[in-house]
Order: C-alpha cells, then sequence, then structure tokens
C-alpha cells in the first residue's frame, strides 16, 4: 500500500519527461490523453484500496533517508534554476529570498537531529485533495490538447512549446499530489516550491515582457511565502525537534503558526499578495485554469485547513480571517468593474479563496465543514468557467464580457456550460451559497462582527458581477457575424464532464455533506456535531430540485402558448432587425448595450492601494505582535 | 362596463404637433381633470398601452414610427386622433413634408378636433375610444 | 397542517392583498395630490384587462423567465410563511429577483436592459441588510427559523430597532418606491420609459405585477416578523404597524424626487452600516 502514492507522484513525472521527447503532435496529444486517464484510473485505485482499508489515515514511509538527500539535492537545482533565470532577466529579490530559504533549510537539517517519523500521509482531506487534483487537473490536461491547438493557431506570434506546456502540467499534478500527502513539513515545503517555480514557468510561457514581469511578480511573492515556510520548519525543528504537521498544530506555537499561515495566504493569492494571482493571467488557459484557480492556489487553503484546529482563537487565526474577510470583500469589489472575463474569474477566485481562508482562520468545526465544501465546488466550477472562457476566447478571438453580448445564440453549447458555472457560484441553492450560509452562521457563533459585515456587503458585490455577466450571455441579440464553434472534441469532453459533475454534486448535496465533508471534519477536530440538520438538507434538496424543474416546466407551459413576436422597443425608430435604429442623422445606427462597470466606484485602480496597504498592515501588525509576543 | 374600459392605458405621440395639444394631452394628467380615475394611466410604452393617442398630423419622418408603435400594441387598440391637425392635417395639410391626417397612415377610430384640442374633448374621445376598445374586444372573442 | 394552511392561504391571498394594497395607494397618492384617483380595485382591473390582451413578445424566453420570476417569488413567500429559514428565504427572493433581471435582460433592448442594469444596482444595495436582519433574528432569539421566531416571548423590534428603522429605508427600495424606483416606475414618462417591463406586455407584465404583489407581501411579512411574540395581540398589532410602514413609504413616495444610481447604493450601504451594523454589533456584544 505503500506504492501508490509514489506511483500517484511518479507516473506523472515520467509523463513530464517523456512529453517534450516526442516531437510528433499526434503522439504527444495520445499521450497526454493516456497520461490523464492513467492519473484519473490510478487514483480511483488508490482510493478504492483506501476505503477497503475502512478508510483510516496510513501513514507511511517512516524511513526516507535516501529520498530526503534527493529532495535536497532537488532543492539545489531549483534554487539554481532561479538564480538562473533572475540573473538573465536581472531581478535581485527573488534570488536573494531562495538563497535565504534553502540555506535556511540546510541548516535546520543539519543543525537539529529528528526523530524518525513517517513522512506521509493519506485520510480524507488529502484523499479528497487528491481525487480533486487526479479528476479536474486530468480533464483540464485533457482539455489542453485540444485548446493550445487552437491558441497557437491564434497567436502565431508566440513560439510554439506545447512539448513544456504539457510536461510543466504532469509535472505540477505530481507536485500537488506530494503535496497534500506530505506529513513531514519538509517534504510538503519541497512540493511547495516545486509549484511555485511551475507557475512562474507557465507565466512566462509566451515570453512577452508582460508575462516575464508577471511571472517575476509572482515568483518573489511565492518565495516569500516559501520563506515564511522555511521559518516556521525552522523555528518548530528547533524548539520542537520535529517537522511534522501534526506537532505543529499540537505545539500551538502562534510564532510556528504564523510564518506557515504566512505561505498559505500568499499561495492562495491573498490581500496583499494578489496582485500575482491577476498577472497569471497571461498565462495560456489551461494553466489558469488549473495551476490558478482549481488546484495550485487550494494549497494554501489546504494547509491553512490544516492548520485550523490550532489557529482557533489566537493573534495567527485572527490574522488568517480577517486578511481573508478583507480579501473576500475587496476582490468581490473589484471584480465588478473588469470586462476581461478570465480578470473577472481571477478576481472572483481571489475572492473565493478569501472566504474559505477566513473560514480556515476562525477554526470552528462549522467554518472548516464550509471552508471543504466550497473548495469542492469552487475548483469544480471555476475551472469549468476558465475552460468555458478561453474556448471562447478561441472562438471570437476576445474574452471581453462585452463581446459576448447574446452568445447564447452564437455559442450556444458554450454558454450553457458558462451559465452552469456562473449559477453554481452565486446562486441558490447551489453548492457556494449553501456554504455561503454556513459560514455567515459560523462567524455569527464566533462572535465575530466584522466578518459578519464582509460577508453582508461580499455576497451583494459578488452577486452583481455574476449577474451582468449571466445577463450578458442570455441576451436574445442576433449578432451580425456568424461565429463557428471551433472547440474541439476533448475540450468538450472535458466541459461536459465538469458541467456533469457540478449537477451532480448539487443533486448529492446532503450525500456528500454526510458521506465526505462530516468525516473530514470529524478527522480534522476528532470530533463533530452536525453542522447542518437533516431537514435543512433535504429543504435544500427540495429547493434544488425546483431550481432545476420550474424553469423546465415552465419551459414547456410557455412552449404552448401562442404568440408574436415584435420588434423591441427603440423609440419607435427600430430598423427592423432589433440590431439598427436610426439616429438623429436619419442614417442607421448599430445598437450597442455596455453593461454597467462602475469604474470609478470600484476600480482597481481606486480600491486596489487602500486594501493591498490596510491588509499589509493588518499583517505586519500581526506578525509583530506575534513575534513580539514570542520573544 | 367591460374588461378592457375600466383599465385603458395610453400611448401619447407628437407626429409633428406644434405642441399646443400636447400640453393639452398632459392637462388631462392634472389634479384639475385627473384621468387616472377611469383607470387611465399615461404609460409611454406601446407594449403596455391599449389607445394610441396621436396630435399632430403625419410627415415623412414620423410616418415609419406611427406604423412601428402601432405594430409594437397588442390589441385590441385604438387609435385616437387629437387635434385638427393629426383628423386632417389642419393648416399644414399642403406643406410638401405632410402626408395628412393619420388616417392616410394607420386606421383612426376616434377624431377629436380642434386647435389646440380641449382637455374635456379629449378626455371625451378617450372615453369613446374606451367603448370601441370592449366592442372589439368582444368582436375578437367572437372570432375565436 | 396548519402550515399547509398558511402556504396555501399566502399563495391564494397575497396577490389579492397586494392588489389591494396597491390599488389603496393609488388612492392615497391621488388624495396626496389632491386628486380623486382611481378605484381601489383598480389593480384588479389592471390584471384583468391585460390577461385578455393580445400575447405579444420579443423574444421566446421573457415569459419562461417571468414566471420563474413568479415561482420562485412564490417559493420565498411560503416559506417564510411556512415558518422555515428566514436567510435561505432571503437567498431564494434574490435569485427570484436575478429571473426578473434575466427576462429584462434577454430582450436586448436599451430600456429594458437599463433597467435591468439598475435593477442589479438596487439588489447590491438592499441584500447587505437582509442578510444582517436575518443575523439579527438569529441572534435574537436564538434560532433562523420563523417559526421559532414568531414563538419568542418579547417583540424583536425592541432588540434590532436599528436593523428595523434601516429596514423601513431599504424597503423602498423593494416596494419600487421614489426615491429608489430607478429600475421602473408607475408614474408617467420618464428617462427609460418603462425600465425593466418596457417589453413585457399582456398577459407577460400581469404575471410580472402578481410576482411583485407576492414580493410586497413578502417584505411586509418580515416587517411583522419584528413585531410577532408569543402573544396573540402582537399579530394585529404586527398588521397594523405594517400598513403604517406601508404608508410611510407612500408618503415618502410622494414627496421625494428619485435620486441618481450612486446616491442609492451610498445611501443604502450607509444606512445599512450605521442603522444594521451598529445594531449587530450591539447585539453581538449583549450576547
Amino acid at each position: 500500500m505503500g506504492l501508490f502514492p509514489i506511483l500517484l507522484i511518479g507516473l506523472p513525472v515520467l509523463a513530464a519527461v517523456l512529453i517534450p521527447l516526442i516531437r510528433q503532435d499526434r503522439t504527444r496529444d495520445l499521450m497526454v490523453y493516456g497520461c490523464a486517464g492513467g492519473v484519473m484510473i490510478l487514483t480511483l485505485v488508490f482510493l478504492f484500496v483506501w476505503l477497503q482499508g475502512g478508510a483510516d489515515a496510513w501513514y507511511l514511509y517512516a524511513d526516507t533517508e535516501l529520498a530526503n538527500h534527493g529532495m535536497l539535492a532537488l532543492e539545489v537545482c531549483l534554487m539554481c534554476l532561479i538564480l538562473f533565470l533572475s540573473f538573465r532577466y536581472r531581478r535581485l529579490f527573488p534570488a536573494i529570498l531562495s538563497i535565504a530559504q534553502t540555506a535556511l533549510l540546510f541548516y535546520t537539517e543539519s543543525a537539529v537531529h529528528m526523530p524518525a517519523a513517517e513522512h506521509m500521509m493519506a485520510d480524507r482531506l488529502a484523499m479528497l485533495m487528491c481525487v480533486i487534483i487526479a479528476f479536474v487537473g486530468g480533464f483540464i490536461c485533457i482539455y489542453a490538447v485540444g485548446y493550445m491547438k487552437g491558441y497557437h493557431a491564434h497567436h502565431k506570434e508566440f513560439a510554439d512549446r506545447r512539448g513544456f506546456f504539457f510536461s510543466m502540467l504532469f509535472l505540477f499534478l505530481a507536485a500537488m499530489f506530494g503535496l497534500v500527502l506530505s506529513l513531514n513539513l519538509i517534504w510538503m515545503y519541497f512540493f511547495w516550491e516545486v509549484t511555485s517555480v511551475i507557475s512562474f514557468l507557465l507565466i512566462g510561457y509566451t515570453r512577452t515582457d508582460e508575462a516575464v514581469h508577471n511571472s517575476f511578480r509572482a515568483l518573489w511573492m511565492n518565495l516569500l511565502g516559501g520563506l515564511g515556510f522555511a521559518v516556521g520548519i525552522a523555528v518548530l525543528a528547533f524548539t520542537r525537534g520535529s517537522v511534522q504537521m501534526t506537532d505543529a498544530i499540537e505545539s500551538g506555537s502562534v510564532l510556528v503558526l504564523a510564518c506557515l499561515a504566512l505561505a498559505g495566504l500568499t499561495k492562495s493569492a491573498q490581500l496583499p499578495f494578489s496582485s500575482w494571482l491577476l498577472g497569471a493571467m497571461v498565462a495560456p488557459t489551461p494553466s489558469s485554469a488549473l495551476l490558478h484557480s482549481a488546484t495550485m492556489v487550494k494549497a494554501g487553503v489546504y494547509l491553512l485547513l490544516r492548520l485550523a484546529p490550532a489557529l482557533s482563537g489566537n493573534m495567527a487565526g485572527m490574522m488568517v480571517s480577517l486578511i481573508g474577510g478583507l480579501t473576500f470583500i475587496a476582490a468581490s469589489a473589484m471584480a465588478i468593474a473588469q470586462n476581461d472575463g478570465k480578470l473577472v474569474l481571477a478576481f472572483s477566485t481571489v475572492s473565493n479563496l478569501g472566504l474559505i481562508v477566513a473560514c480556515a482562520g476562525i477554526g470552528a468545526e462549522e467554518t472548516v465543514w464550509g471552508a471543504v465544501f466550497l473548495m469542492i465546488f469552487h475548483s469544480v466550477s471555476k475551472s469549468m468557467l476558465f475552460q468555458a472562457v478561453g474556448a471562447t476566447e478561441n472562438c471570437l478571438g476576445s474574452r471581453d464580457i462585452e463581446d459576448m453580448h447574446g452568445l447564447l445564440l452564437r455559442l450556444p453549447k458554450l454558454t450553457y456550460i458558462m451559465g452552469i458555472g456562473i449559477a453554481g457560484m452565486y446562486l441558490a441553492p447551489f453548492g457556494m451559497l449553501i456554504s455561503k450560509w454556513v459560514a455567515l452562521r459560523a462567524f455569527v457563533d464566533s462572535g465575530n462582527v466584522v466578518l459578519v459585515l464582509f460577508l453582508a456587503y461580499g455576497s451583494a458585490t459578488t452577486m452583481l458581477y455574476w449577474t451582468k455577466w449571466l445577463a450578458k450571455l442570455i441576451s436574445q441579440h442576433h449578432a451580425r457575424d456568424r461565429v463557428t464553434d471551433v472547440t474541439r472534441k476533448d475540450e468538450y469532453l472535458s466541459m461536459f464532464l465538469h458541467a456533469g459533475s457540478m449537477l451532480l454534486l448539487c443533486l448529492l448535496f446532503p450525500a456528500l455533506a454526510i458521506f465526505i465533508v462530516n468525516p473530514i471534519v470529524r478527522e480534522v477536530f476528532g470530533y463533530a456535531n452536525t453542522v447542518l440538520s437533516m431537514s435543512v438538507l433535504t429543504t435544500m434538496t427540495i429547493m434544488l430540485v425546483s431550481v432545476l424543474i420550474v424553469p423546465a416546466t415552465m419551459f414547456f407551459v410557455t412552449r404552448a402558448a401562442h404568440r408574436d413576436l415584435v420588434p423591441i422597443y427603440m423609440s419607435g425608430v427600430n430598423e427592423g432587425d432589433n440590431r439598427y435604429f436610426v439616429n438623429s442623422m436619419g442614417e442607421p445606427e448599430h445598437l450597442y448595450l455596455s453593461n454597467w462597470y462602475l469604474r470609478f466606484e470600484f476600480g482597481r485602480r481606486h480600491l486596489m492601494r487602500p486594501s493591498v496597504i490596510l491588509s499589509a498592515s493588518i499583517l505586519i501588525v500581526s506578525l509583530c505582535l506575534i513575534i513580539g509576543g514570542a520573544v | 362596463m367591460g374588461k378592457m374600459s375600466r383599465s385603458p392605458w395610453l400611448l401619447h405621440y407628437d407626429a409633428s404637433s406644434c405642441n399646443g395639444c400636447d400640453i393639452e394631452v398632459l392637462d388631462c394628467l392634472t389634479p384639475k381633470y385627473d384621468i387616472e380615475r377611469f383607470g387611465i394611466i399615461n404609460t409611454g410604452d406601446p407594449f403596455q398601452a391599449d389607445i394610441l393617442l396621436i396630435t399632430g398630423g403625419v410627415n415623412s419622418q414620423t410616418e415609419p414610427v406611427v406604423k412601428q408603435l402601432y405594430s409594437q400594441m397588442p390589441s385590441p387598440k385604438v387609435v385616437v386622433a387629437v387635434g385638427i391637425c393629426a383628423c386632417t392635417g389642419g393648416v399644414f395639410k399642403e406643406c410638401y413634408n405632410i402626408r395628412g391626417g393619420i388616417d392616410t397612415v394607420i386606421p383612426v377610430d376616434v377624431y377629436v378636433p380642434g386647435c389646440a384640442a380641449r382637455p374635456e374633448s379629449i378626455i371625451d374621445g378617450v372615453v369613446k375610444a374606451v367603448q370601441i376598445l370592449d366592442q372589439k374586444r368582444a368582436a375578437q372573442n367572437q372570432e375565436a | 397542517m396548519t402550515r399547509i394552511l398558511l402556504i396555501l392561504g399566502y399563495l391564494v391571498l397575497a396577490p389579492a392583498a397586494g392588489a389591494l394594497l396597491d390599488g389603496a395607494d393609488r388612492v392615497i397618492s391621488a388624495r396626496m395630490q389632491r386628486r380623486k384617483g382611481p378605484s381601489l380595485l383598480q389593480p384588479f382591473y389592471d390584471l384583468q384587462k391585460l390577461f385578455a390582451k393580445q400575447m405579444i413578445a420579443v423574444n421566446n424566453v421573457q415569459m419562461l423567465l417571468n414566471l420563474s420570476y413568479l415561482v420562485f417569488l412564490a417559493i420565498a413567500g411560503a416559506m417564510l410563511f411556512a415558518g422555515q429559514d428566514i436567510l435561505m428565504c432571503m437567498f431564494i427572493l434574490s435569485t427570484a429577483d436575478m429571473f426578473l433581471i434575466m427576462a429584462a435582460s434577454s430582450d436586448s433592448s436599451p430600456y429594458a436592459s437599463l433597467g435591468a442594469g439598475r435593477e442589479m444596482l438596487q439588489m447590491m444595495a438592499y441584500e447587505p441588510l437582509t442578510l444582517i436582519i436575518a443575523v439579527g433574528f438569529y441572534l435574537t432569539t436564538g434560532s433562523s427559523h420563523v417559526s421559532d421566531i414568531v414563538h419568542a416571548s418579547s417583540s424583536a423590534v425592541w432588540l434590532m430597532p436599528g436593523m428595523f428603522l434601516g429596514f423601513i429605508f431599504t424597503a423602498a427600495v423593494k416596494f419600487r418606491k421614489s426615491p429608489f424606483d430607478l429600475s421602473t416606475s408607475h408614474h408617467a414618462h420618464q428617462e427609460m420609459v418603462k425600465g425593466l417591463t418596457t417589453e413585457m406586455s399582456g398577459p407577460t407584465l400581469a404575471i410580472m405585477n402578481i410576482a411583485e404583489y407576492y414580493e410586497m407581501i413578502l417584505i411586509l411579512g418580515i416587517f411583522g416578523l419584528f413585531i410577532v411574540n408569543e402573544n396573540w395581540w402582537s399579530w394585529p398589532l404586527a398588521v397594523l404597524v405594517c400598513l403604517v410602514i406601508f404608508f410611510l413609504e407612500v408618503l415618502w413616495d410622494n414627496a421625494s424626487a428619485r435620486v441618481k444610481w450612486d446616491l442609492l447604493l451610498k445611501g443604502c450601504w450607509t444606512v445599512t452600516l450605521l442603522a444594521g451594523g451598529l445594531n449587530l454589533l450591539i447585539l453581538m456584544l449583549v450576547r
């Protein structure tokens, strides 16, 4: 049984090594399909065996002298890579950070003698993450095959480095598996750094000035978090003589927790570090979907969730929850002013992660319950939305939401997928909203009035930017130019499966709560009361069914009714086809309907700086207090 | 009183009026005349109107607009021509750009003469139009 | 059994009560303007006429979305009157509103889109307070279920007066009363014709109106929740308070001009923060 994690990490690594060697497009595509399928099947088998074993936590690999040395060697390689690239592009900061943390870790490992302990653990939370990574990640890889063809057909100006791209995607999957399964913090730190570097390399995929600039910003911010991670490990090692995750939680040392939380905050792009995720949108869409929304940013959240029981009621938890809450409201407000589809998704990702982080920071069982739910729903629906926007961009040549006016009539399939994703993100009673409800109650119970207010205002702003996007899609406008749907089959396969699982997740909500989320909470806390009573769960299901059934029935009801179609009202000067009206010069003028963006109220220019300053001061002040308290 | 006549909603359109009649139409809304006591609402939206109230004669610019507004009203619907220009073209009848009264473009049910038409006569015309509305509704029902 | 009766009662009586209130509103408004005004039953006549009109539409989905709006509002109201969770009821309410916005946006017409955009802003303006009120009920009575709230030993309004006053302020948005009737209005000509109802005609408009009546009763029901407690006399008192509040909204409607969207947003959010937020803070501190 100790074989599974090795296989799970080994298979994607093997794929990552082999794929760039294949020059032929066709073979490489088949290889990607095969490897993605292999990862999924392997995960299923792993899950099955683990469930057969009673679904208890497995503790693996107590004696790993060789692997430790190998990891240290690889870490040096990573540092050299960062140094080389920093030197090449003349960036000083990432180099310093990288040297500092690697040196610190080397020193810690040589100075402190750790007792033998297991290095990996497969428990419920880790298995949940594995399933998310394998399936969301695997399907994104499959999607990427079709997408990258379209992408390079569309963007002739960028060098075609697809082999490298897929290699990085698989390497990333391997690193993520390693990360979520690690119990030993040094191992986790290693995989953590690998994901940071891969994210950096993928953001710089196009090698434009903007991409390089953004990739270095992502790098230094993640390295800063990595430094926090390294400091946390060092402090834990010197004080407790151990680098196990469980010891970090048991020790309850606020300093260790705050350092690790800092790492979690940077990775999940919380304010003041949100700008790296927004910049990361220059990368091709599959990497945005996989790294910057569905999985990698969840690593930060995963770490915080692991720490959640220890965060409850101390300064570190306070810091995390305040920053999370602030990020939730600030990012959702800024999303209002964006018209670039991917940027809206990025802001919404940051905002939702903020909510999850705030839940983790409170550290009560209800909040963790809500956070796990948010994580599941967010991974699936956001990855689906990213894919749909990416495919739309390949068809329309633009990802501007303004250009998606009347998309329902132009690209119906993609629009339905996008619609399911958007509805899942905010409508009652889909998943996100249930979690928001639980979070609200938990915030109230923990007596945190600021977070309640953040949530109340934040859900209003969230509602606005999703509704106006959905309204744009649903407009019954027959555009002048016809669009051909160039989305490939493998892209649709991935998107349909995502959409299907999204609907299933919503329908099977009570089962999800009972069989997956409740046990996870019980495992994290050692006990669990039922967060939502059964009656509430059934009410939710009934409502959910009504949400699906009502419009469907109405569809049939209204189809039977006879109606006469007339042109829309344009003060009587409609040219007849609802596209043109007669202007004051007596000439036809094209109708153009724009959304509201409220740039002067909610623009990034106005809100970003104050929120960064505010969050940075929260961070600095609480870190100072924690360090002062520890000394 | 039939179904229609208890809540006739107006759409007021100025085809080429000198604004004399328009002011009188608006007069009807004021406390003195208060047409809302008949359930009449001045909607300004053809989709929700039952009575199209037009002032001024039709010229070449307003002709398509009048036709379009009329087509966007759900039946049963009636048209009231308010003021002598709307009835026949009035003093502008011989102008190069004037087509004539409203009935040169769409069927008119009630003619309210005057220059400008007095609020009392406008109200009288609307009340007559309401009865025609009921008759049209009845005729529609018989057809169906 | 009583629960089913309550639901049925709401579903059947709410549109009638809403229409009556609307009629009263029109009569009172007329009297305030020294006019005679229409009959009290005018909204019923209007509905009757609208259903008798020809069915015209600009597309095939508007009716569907409008009907969904109606059904969701009915569900939200039925949940409130059946004693379900108030927070969930609020969430369904915003889902219903979302369908109205979609109905208007589906027209792809200038005036309806403008109205839909403003409706979204209105939602954003009033929504924080509705959530805070739900939290307030949870804090004062220890449960967010309406069936528990109505059995509290004393009226919730004593502990949450700020939220009560704030809700009177933001309810003007929901009642579509001036100064906050940005997205549509019952008054004569305005800059955006009929806002989001511009392309709704005949039966479609009638459905929209019935839905509005459901919503009106739902909002008044939430006002009533502030008042009712375990004593029987609190129920007539709650009805009385609802009527007074409705009168105040009508008075305000007639006494003020409509504001621009930014004043609406800032006004509602500030009132929410000052009245609702402070009230919430105090509730959490005394708990």
